[in-house]
């Protein structure tokens, strides 16, 4: 499959220099007495957690734009060197807590990577069902308060209730709502209990016209439109030099998903588009996001017959120095016995050696980088967060932006901060 | 592929599918341009720095020999891979202290990536690359935030992630886990 560049939106670069993310008020406006500094945040509602952007303006337009974060840094990858392999496990989905699922499973395929395991089909079809039922979580989440943000209240509602029905069904497989703890090296914490197929069919059913009904509010509304075309414009070289990736950087032209190009789980047996824009723009953004749920929806229910007929397959690597044994065990053999105390307070070894695993989260290239010496605790976790990224072309995005567009902009980069400080 | 053509190149590693170019320190930035312009690299991921410290002195992480009983390090007594237990050997020694990646990919068919890794010590500093990828520049005023690695010629090398006023940089090894330092109202 041959990548597609398209033809850039306008010529030259807009990325500010020499700082390319910090806009810096031009120099015949410095001494203006118009010029009125503003801290957007840290605490604001609009601003997707604690981020803080200080904002210069000359009347109403955007002439100088800072971002300040880190407000919710709480070290998780330092917490990780001191957790055994599995137990920082648990940690993986608290970074971005929308995309809790494909967090988790990028620490877990990383940790696989380095041991060389193979995981069995039904967890990896069921890894699958589950991150993309995680994008179209995550995708509401991010249409419902944008849309609220730019005062589309009934989006948000609607938004929720569908957000629910996954919720629900994350419940009935792991038990949590989120942060399921549910993929675990070797494969998956437990069966798929049998009543989840039938009620994930209904919500493959159902999905669809709730994703028409959101359609219908906001793609032609006149207001909607109003608010969102033409704002925020990245042109496809600005969006790779900023290292944009997922919806921002297909809104942009650039046809590139790292399910379609460099397939991992089963996403190179099923079938789905990668919708792309050329605008750039928010619209372009909110459009990748619309059609992405449509593509989420399609592979979930490919996932789902898949898994229909794998109903007595092992979910679970039979390798006793990783996994934990069967429950029922403990009470009969001696070795299981023995394997599951050395697991639960030593845990399992991983070989010296470093890897980078990169998947598709809903917001872009979610990367997992770990070190190991050849001892039970991760020597370093490196996440590379899309959000965190993301953040960074908001000046190049802001430019020549009015005040009231600013909300707009920074919501359509759908950044979650918890990963941006992580 | 083959990077024989990188300026400055001093390793090739293949290890889990993933090539590793360690590149001399000073020559670093030329390597960059190398690869973005020569081999398509347009796309930085990531750098991650990586602190040393410690490496394989006390064993493996999370074991600790008991002074009375024996050395979990060692099951089969010290010195050399006789343990029982699989890993119980030191891992290899590393060239310095910290070693910084930069984790490239080419946006094209196959999805291609790389890792340019340059090893230093405390005190050495890294050429930034924020004129190759801009992406870089948050990636490295995180590095320096929480690692402590000085990149020259960063256009705004200020913390990011840790308030402006923070001592030490949290990610290295000898910076410990838990408690920080705490002021007194009666303290001068």
């Amino acid at each position: 499959m041959a990548i597609v560049e398209r033809p850039r939106i306008y010529e030259g670069t807009h990325i500010p220099s020499p700082i390319p993310t910090v806009l810096q008020v031009p120099e015949e406006l410095r001494e203006s007495e118009n010029l009125l500094q503003v801290n957007f945040g840290p605490n604001h509602p609009s601003t997707h957690g604690v981020l803080r952007l200080v904002v210069d303006l000359n009347g109403e337009q955007v002439v100088g734009l800072r971002a300040v974060v880190g407000y919710l840094h709480t070290g998780f990858e330092k917490n990780m060197e001191a957790k055994t392999w599995w137990k920082a496990i648990t940690y993986a989905p608290r970074i971005d807590y929308v995309a809790f699922q494909n967090n988790e499973l990028v620490f877990v395929l990383a940790v696989e990577k380095l041991l060389g395991m193979e995981t069995p089909e039904k967890a990896r079809w069921m890894r699958t069902l589950l991150c993309e039922l995680n994008r179209l979580h995550s995708h509401l989440v991010w249409l419902g308060t944008s849309a609220l943000e730019l005062g589309a209240i009934s989006v948000f509602w609607y938004a929720f209730r569908e957000r629910d029905l996954i919720l629900d069904l994350f419940e009935l497989v792991s038990g949590t709502r989120m942060h399921s703890r549910y993929f675990q090296v070797g494969g998956l914490a437990e069966d798929i209990p049998r009543g989840f197929y039938p009620e994930c069919r209904r919500f493959v059913e159902w999905m669809p016209k709730a994703i028409n009904d959101y359609e219908a509010l906001l793609t032609r509304n006149e207001i909607w439109l109003e608010r969102t075309v033409g704002l925020g414009v990245l042109s496809a070289e600005d969006a790779i030099a900023l290292g944009q990736s997922g919806p921002v950087l297909r809104a942009s032209g650039v046809d590139w998903d790292l399910r379609k190009n460099q397939p991992y789980l089963t996403y190179d047996e099923v079938d789905f588009d990668i919708p792309v824009y050329d605008e750039g723009d928010v619209y372009a953004r909110y459009r990748v996001h619309m059609d992405e749920m449509r593509q989420s929806v399609r592979i979930v229910e490919q996932c789902l017959e898949r898994l229909e007929g794998m109903q007595d397959a092992p979910w679970l690597t039979d390798d006793r120095k990783i996994v934990l044994p069967p429950r029922e065990e403990l009470h009969t053999s001696m070795e299981s016995l023995i394997h599951h105390f050395k697991l639960v307070t030593e845990g399992f070894r991983v070989p010296e050696g470093d890897v980078y695993v990169a998947i598709e989260s809903p917001r872009g290239e979610l990367g997992c980088y770990i070190v190991s010496d050849g001892g039970p605790r991760p020597w370093r976790v490196k996440f590379r967060a899309p959000s965190f990224v993301a953040l960074e072309a908001t000046a190049t995005c802001m430019r020549d932006a009015l005040v009231a567009d600013l909300i707009a902009i920074v919501g359509s980069l759908d950044t979650v901060m918890g990963e941006v400080d992580r | 592929m083959v990077f024989e053509s990188v300026p400055g190149l001093v390793e090739t590693k293949e290890e889990h599918g993933e090539t590793t170019l360690v590149v001399d320190l000073a020559r670093l930035t030329e390597a960059c341009l190398h690869l973005r312009d020569v081999e398509g690299f347009r796309f930085l991921s990531d750098i991650t720095p990586t602190d040393y410290l410690g490496w394989g002195s006390g064993g493996v992480a999370g074991y600790y020999g008991t002074r009375l009983g024996r050395d979990l390090n060692f099951p089969g007594g010290t010195g050399g891979a006789t343990g029982s237990q699989g890993y119980a050997r030191v891992p290899k020694p590393k060239a310095k202290r910290f070693a910084v990646n930069y984790h490239l990919l080419a946006l094209r068919e196959e999805a291609p990536r790389v890792r340019v890794q340059v090893w230093l010590d405390d005190g050495e500093s890294v050429a930034s690359v924020v004129p190759i990828w801009p992406t870089a520049d948050w990636h490295e005023r995180e590095a320096w935030d929480l690692m402590g690695i000085h990149f020259e010629g960063h256009p705004n090398l200020a913390r990011l992630i840790m308030d402006d006023d923070w001592e030490g940089h949290p990610l290295r090894k000898d910076y410990p886990l838990g408690g920080e330092p705490v002021r007194f109202s009666d303290e001068v």
